[in-house]
């Protein structure tokens, strides 16, 4: 029991440790590295809410795949040119952090003023296969097929949309600059063609 | 631990991300703050989950980060496309979405 409320208050400290770094740090790289963290805190955090399939997965596809891709889009665009303009002037600036605070009230007082009296237990008594990917699965693949099968159409309408997005677009430059089969085949020419971009 | 501890540390989480999305200019920061409030949407939902005692929470948080991770491939295809165009890297002066 001990242990579990220090794991929790450990892994808490690192969520929101984790968060507070994401917002306020201005290199955009450090920010991933600290979304980094927080992400793995939330996967112990899971466990301790006995959700094992989501921790792994957590782990496996937030941490690892999505960060992957936010340092590549990171390095690509070289988020740090901005680091000592000061962010968010006059108006805007002074209303997001107040915002932020008015909701934060709104939910202590929803949290604290909830009747729900469970709130303040454990929960109710789970079984030690509760969590497991079994037990999603079967979910998954009964009860949610028609939600599994349009998050995975989802992920292939996502997909595509990257690549039209991120695809170079040929139309809007001159004829000359579109590169032929023999540009391919020499090595230098990719760079300069992205340079002149 | 109770629930309700990990449905206070969601809002602050949430809250946290809302400050980041309302302050922060650059569209890649914005996009790790969205992150963040959909984490802490994630943590609240899988937390009630272990309140009821049924799986049907998790399987909603399953689906929550399919769909955060489209959102994250569509938002970075479009950092890169404003990039390639030579587009300020900037959330303020990237008013509309007209190419």
């Amino acid at each position: 029991m001990f242990f579990e409320q220090l794991l929790f208050f450990v892994a808490g400290f690192g969520a929101i440790g984790g968060a507070v770094g994401v917002v306020v740090l201005r290199n955009p790289f450090y920010s991933v590295l600290a979304l980094v963290g927080h992400l793995i805190s939330l996967a112990i955090l899971f466990l301790l809410l006995t959700a094992a399939f989501l921790a792994a997965a957590q782990v496996v596809v937030y941490a690892g795949a999505v960060m992957v891709l936010y340092v590549f889009v990171v390095a690509y665009v070289g988020g740090s040119e901005e680091e000592l303009r000061p962010e968010a002037k006059g108006l805007l600036g002074a209303f997001g952090p107040l915002f932020a605070a008015v909701l934060l009230v709104e939910l202590a007082i929803a949290v604290i003023g909830s009747s729900l009296s469970t709130l303040d237990s454990r929960g109710a008594d789970v079984g030690a296969g509760f969590g497991s990917p079994g037990a999603i699965g079967e979910l998954l693949l009964t009860k949610f097929l028609l939600p599994f099968e349009a998050a995975s159409f989802l992920l292939l309408i996502a997909a595509v949309g990257a690549v039209v997005l991120a695809r170079k677009r040929r139309g809007l430059e001159e004829p000359a600059d579109a590169i032929s089969v023999a540009d391919l085949v020499r090595s230098d020419v990719g760079t300069q063609k992205e340079a002149a971009g | 631990m109770d629930v309700a501890w990990f449905v206070v540390l969601s809002a602050f989480i949430f809250c946290i991300g809302a400050a980041g999305v309302m302050t922060r200019r650059s569209p890649l920061v914005v996009l790790l703050c969205l992150e963040l409030m959909l984490n802490a949407g994630n943590l609240a939902l899988i937390a009630f989950s272990r309140m009821v005692g049924n799986h049907e929470g998790q399987v909603f948080a399953l689906i929550v980060m399919v769909v955060a991770a489209c959102e994250v491939v569509i938002g970075l295809g479009i950092i890169v496309a404003m990039y390639r165009r030579r587009l300020p890297i900037d959330v303020d002066r990237m008013s509309e979405l007209r190419g």
